[in-house]
């Protein structure tokens, strides 16, 4: 079992700059959307059942096949890659199910933060050819899919730990942002405890890269470009 | 030039200019149970323009509706698809797959229109996979679930809109996008596309607001 290698992989005070982000519950905030918890439950669901789906399916299929490149390992048979590409390929993919900018944006950064912390925290040949690979900085999920594997995790523990830092960070922001009760709000994340367990279900079903999840959240793009050109902001994206 | 045009009801295609086919519903429906495909092969640099006479209405029945969408462009080709929307009517469960598949130089521009549900009735079901390829790269990957409790109402999916669109044009870089404007975002994807994004409270609205976009995008080009 992995549990305390997924429960350090998942926490926030983990050194990787996730809370810069509010995963659009900033812009929400801003234009009336978010006035409360019960706006906020429904923003966070909705959140889960969209890009938490894709980032946690993007994240598991990144685990997978680093794991397949460990099976790789200098003195080790060749990597068993059965035509399914490489990190580029899957970061395409991850490319194709963003389409907005200011989301790429983010993602990358917060790829490359959490490569940065976690090339020194679990040092790894996986997270240097991913590194390597993709040198603009990969995806936030499909760095998060192999740091996984790097810390011990199996697939499943990559898909809930993408699903879950998908909706804490916004229930973070808005408690900031909003100045609610951080107990009501944690009630709220209680709340969504099944929600996760069957994103996480949804994301490990074994299918090919270009069949993963691909849900889109048009106000999510929305509020990400709106964001990204309002002059004063507390959080990056 | 059209070298082959087939067709059976309840989708029939009518031949309405130089390179312009429309689509002519002969039937009501989709009804559940109902399975229509559409292939459409553009020939390397040839041009086709595909619209339909009227909205789709989708309707409840035995199981789920599927419409299949497969669209080939071929090198240097051009492809406005451009149907009238889909309505989701209440009780209705339908699955809509587009694969759009784009050769080196291909050109297209694919509008999508979703209506959930007709005036003051609520929304039926549907699920909508769109995947797009260019020169055999993932262009766009997108999924929306429509008549799902857990994002329907969502102010993070589609908030209080009762429609969502979107008009994806491939083969051209924006020089510079707008900013978005309510409720509508032109959105310049990873590889060489650009997605206009919209949700409205009406379907007037939201032509509306796909129009602006695609204005903005290709000024005295759309």
């Amino acid at each position: 079992m992995t549990s305390a290698a997924l429960l350090l992989l998942a926490d926030s005070r983990l050194p990787a700059g996730g809370h810069g982000h509010s995963g659009g519950a900033e812009q929400a905030v801003r234009v009336g959307a978010i006035t409360g918890p019960e706006d906020l439950a429904r923003f966070l669901q909705g959140r889960l059942a969209t890009t938490g789906l894709v980032t946690a399916a993007l994240a598991a299929a990144a685990r997978d096949l680093a794991s397949t490149h460990r099976a790789g390992a200098p003195g080790a048979p060749e990597p068993a890659l059965d035509g399914r590409g490489g990190w580029r390929e899957l970061d395409a993919e991850a490319d194709a199910r963003t389409a907005s900018p200011a989301q790429r944006g983010a993602a990358r950064t917060q790829g490359r933060l959490l490569l940065r912390s976690a090339r020194r925290i679990w040092p790894s040949a996986a997270l240097d050819a991913l590194a390597a690979a993709v040198p603009e900085g990969a995806h936030h999920p499909v760095v998060l899919g192999v740091v996984a594997e790097a810390a011990g995790c199996g697939s499943r523990d990559a898909a809930l730990a993408a699903a879950y830092t998908t909706i804490t960070g916004p229930a973070t922001a808005a408690v900031r942002l909003l100045g609610l009760d951080p107990v009501v709000v944690h009630r709220v994340l209680a709340g969504l405890v099944p929600d996760l367990e069957g994103v996480a279900d949804a994301a490990c079903v074994p299918l090919a890269w270009e069949e993963l999840p691909a849900h889109a959240a048009p106000v999510l793009d929305l509020l990400a470009e709106q964001h990204l050109r309002t002059e004063v902001r507390l959080f990056v994206s | 030039m059209l070298r082959s045009l087939r067709s059976d009801p309840p989708l029939t295609l009518r031949q309405t200019g130089p390179g312009r086919v429309h689509l002519v519903s002969t039937a009501a429906g989709p009804l559940g149970g109902d399975r229509l495909e559409l292939r459409v092969d553009v020939a390397p640099g040839t041009t086709l323009e595909l619209a339909s006479v009227a909205s789709t209405l989708v309707l409840p029945g035995q199981g789920e509706s599927v419409t299949l969408v497969e669209a080939w462009v071929g090198a240097g080709a051009t492809l406005r698809y451009a149907p009238e929307p889909v309505v989701l009517a209440a009780g209705c469960a339908h699955r809509m797959v587009v694969r759009l598949v784009m050769e080196d130089g291909a050109s297209v521009s694919w509008r999508e229109e979703i209506v959930f549900g007709r005036h003051g009735e609520r929304s039926g079901a549907c699920r909508s996979r769109f995947d797009a390829t260019y020169v055999g790269a993932p262009l766009l990957r997108q999924e929306y679930v429509i008549g799902d409790p857990a994002s329907d109402a969502s102010p993070a999916v589609f908030g209080d809109a009762r429609c969502a669109g979107s008009v994806l044009v491939a083969g051209h870089t924006p020089a510079s996008p707008p900013a978005p404007a309510e409720g509508c975002a032109v959105l310049p994807l990873a590889g060489p596309g650009t997605l206009i994004s919209a949700v409205a409270p009406d379907t007037a609205t939201l032509r509306h607001r796909l129009t602006w976009g695609e204005r903005h995008l290709r000024p005295g080009d759309v």
